[in-house]
């Protein structure tokens, strides 16, 4: 078996196991479902009326806030993952997979390719339900494939800072020091209206919020009204490159560590 | 055993829990400083963010950071839930009910004692989100007397969420169990006319959500007192609908410890 061979084999088992542990046990796979449908109500629902407002010009508030809650299931559907590989690690068997795993890294990219495969399950789910109660999709096909782009950056980014972490801290107790910069580099982007719209120290925040370009040209490709979406994939690649150097930095260190 | 041991009054082994209660969270920072945190953060993005929803018409208040204060008190009310019913799991998961079981002590004296650990962050987050709100410019349009009533009614909702918790904790005797318990509440909270006053809800499903929801009454009781002045419908519903948790919740606390007692 080639070096090749190997690694993909290491790569296709993890992932299998963690996809058949979410199978079995549902309780995994529903807070990564059930989050991004229940903020889509929350906030396409309750807050519609926001989409009336002066100065408010997007074509569809379901619509602005489906991608918000698209990319936000991508961010946390990244970051799940990071609860398996903390699990892991508290149960020992990392350890196990690494020793027995030539190139240790095939163990944290069969974890991320278990994290896109999940991601794309729940982006199937929530896209259906938000076109069944009323969402209007105003982008063609390669747009909504730029949106789709840009979502699966941004899971594998936010899947590689949950590696990092968990390779770093290795127990599940540090679970909410890997959700809270998570939650806030998305709540300080323009969640509710649009940036012209923003007024206060979150406005500000907000110009310099990379997530703010990835969102901003993520709803102008819904509304095929593309906008920025060179800067947004130059940033969500940033992002990813950087946390990618973050993942394998974290990967030595849990090598080093024994 | 001495007579005056078994003899103690409710009221006295009531104080020797509450105390322990006390210590207990006084002593971990992690228990108080959540409750404390999270909400006022997630005030300071809506309210930033959502501030040009006052620019709705009918809007209820110039300032959407008066609007949202309701928000935190509920949000901590909802840790509170979440504090009373990991303690009363964990001291099942130690042993340290059985052993308390051994004792002539009387369940009630359990439960009220458990739930003063909770009246505490709850009046810690009192004090914290009414000052925070203060600084923040917002003018409690009921005084100062108001604001002591939003004081109290913020405490008997920390104390129905409490019951909640002691409920999931006796019940299941599982902290983990407790957990899974806050996303319901969030989402209870999230479907509730705490964005947005009901009647400028447009959506009709959301709208009939809302109204269907307690939390928006508890909501709606507390933004009265801070946006409104005094509206005595507002009030008896928010007093009403945290009476009714409270009750349900200490009924379902009861018949579990009852259940729980006999099992040890």
């Amino acid at each position: 078996m080639s070096r090749r061979s190997r690694y993909l084999a290491v790569v296709r088992t993890v992932a299998w196991r963690n996809l058949h542990s979410a199978v079995r046990s549902p309780a995994l796979l529903l807070p990564a479902l059930i989050f991004p449908l229940f903020f889509y109500m929350a906030f396409a629902g309750g807050l519609s009326a926001v989409g009336d407002l002066p100065g408010f010009d997007y074509y569809d508030y379901n619509a602005f806030q489906f991608v918000f809650v698209l990319l936000q299931s991508a961010a946390f559907g990244g970051v799940f993952i990071g609860f398996s590989i903390a699990a892991d690690f508290d149960s020992g068997f990392t350890r196990r997979l690494f020793l027995a795993a030539g190139d240790r890294s095939a163990v944290i990219a069969g974890f991320g390719v278990a994290a896109v495969i999940r991601a794309a399950f729940v982006w199937v789910l929530v896209f259906a339900i938000a076109l069944a109660t009323g969402m209007e999709v105003a982008g063609d096909g390669v747009e909504l494939s730029g949106l789709l782009g840009l979502a699966l950056i941004i899971n594998v980014a936010f899947f590689l800072f949950a590696a990092g972490m968990m390779s770093r801290m290795r127990t599940l107790q540090a679970a909410p020091a890997m959700q809270l910069p998570v939650f806030l580099i998305l709540m300080t982007a323009p969640v509710y209206v649009p940036r012209d719209l923003l007024g206060g120290w979150i406005g500000t925040i907000s110009e310099f919020n990379p997530m703010t370009a990835i969102i901003e040209a993520g709803r102008g490709l819904m509304a095929g009204d593309p906008f920025h979406v060179a800067l947004a994939f130059a940033a969500a690649a940033a992002l990813a490159t950087v946390l990618f150097l973050f993942a394998r930095t974290g990967l030595r260190r849990a090598e080093a560590a024994g | 055993m001495s007579s005056a041991t078994v003899t103690t009054p409710l009221p006295r082994q009531a104080l020797y829990l509450a105390w322990r209660s006390v210590l207990r969270t006084a002593r971990q920072p992690i228990i108080i400083v959540p409750p404390l945190v999270f909400p006022l953060f997630l005030l300071a993005i809506n309210a930033s963010g959502l501030d040009a929803a006052t620019s709705i018409p009918g809007f209820p208040a110039d300032s959407y950071v008066a609007f949202a204060l309701a928000f935190p008190f509920i949000q901590g009310s909802i840790f509170a839930t979440n504090t009373a019913g990991t303690n009363i799991a964990e001291d099942i998961g130690t042993g340290f009910f059985n052993r308390l079981s051994l004792t002539p002590m009387r369940g009630s004296s359990l439960l009220v004692g458990q739930l003063t650990g909770v009246l505490l962050i709850g009046t810690l987050q009192a004090v914290a989100f009414l000052g925070i709100g203060l600084a923040a410019g917002v003018e409690i349009e009921s005084g100062v007397a108001g604001a002591l009533v939003l004081f109290v009614l913020s405490l008997a909702i920390c104390a129905a969420f409490g019951t909640i918790g002691l409920f999931a904790g006796l019940r299941t005797g599982s902290g983990e169990a407790v957990q899974g318990l806050f996303p319901l509440m969030f989402i209870l909270l999230f479907l509730s006319s705490a964005a947005l006053p009901r009647d400028l809800i447009a959506q009709d499903w959301f709208q009939t959500v809302a109204t269907i929801n307690p939390v928006s009454y508890l909501i709606e009781g507390l933004r009265s007192l801070i946006i409104t002045g005094w509206d005595g419908e507002a009030l008896a519903l928010a007093f009403g609908v945290a009476l009714a948790i409270f009750a349900a919740g200490l009924a379902g606390s009861t018949a579990a410890l009852r259940e729980r007692l006999v099992r040890t």
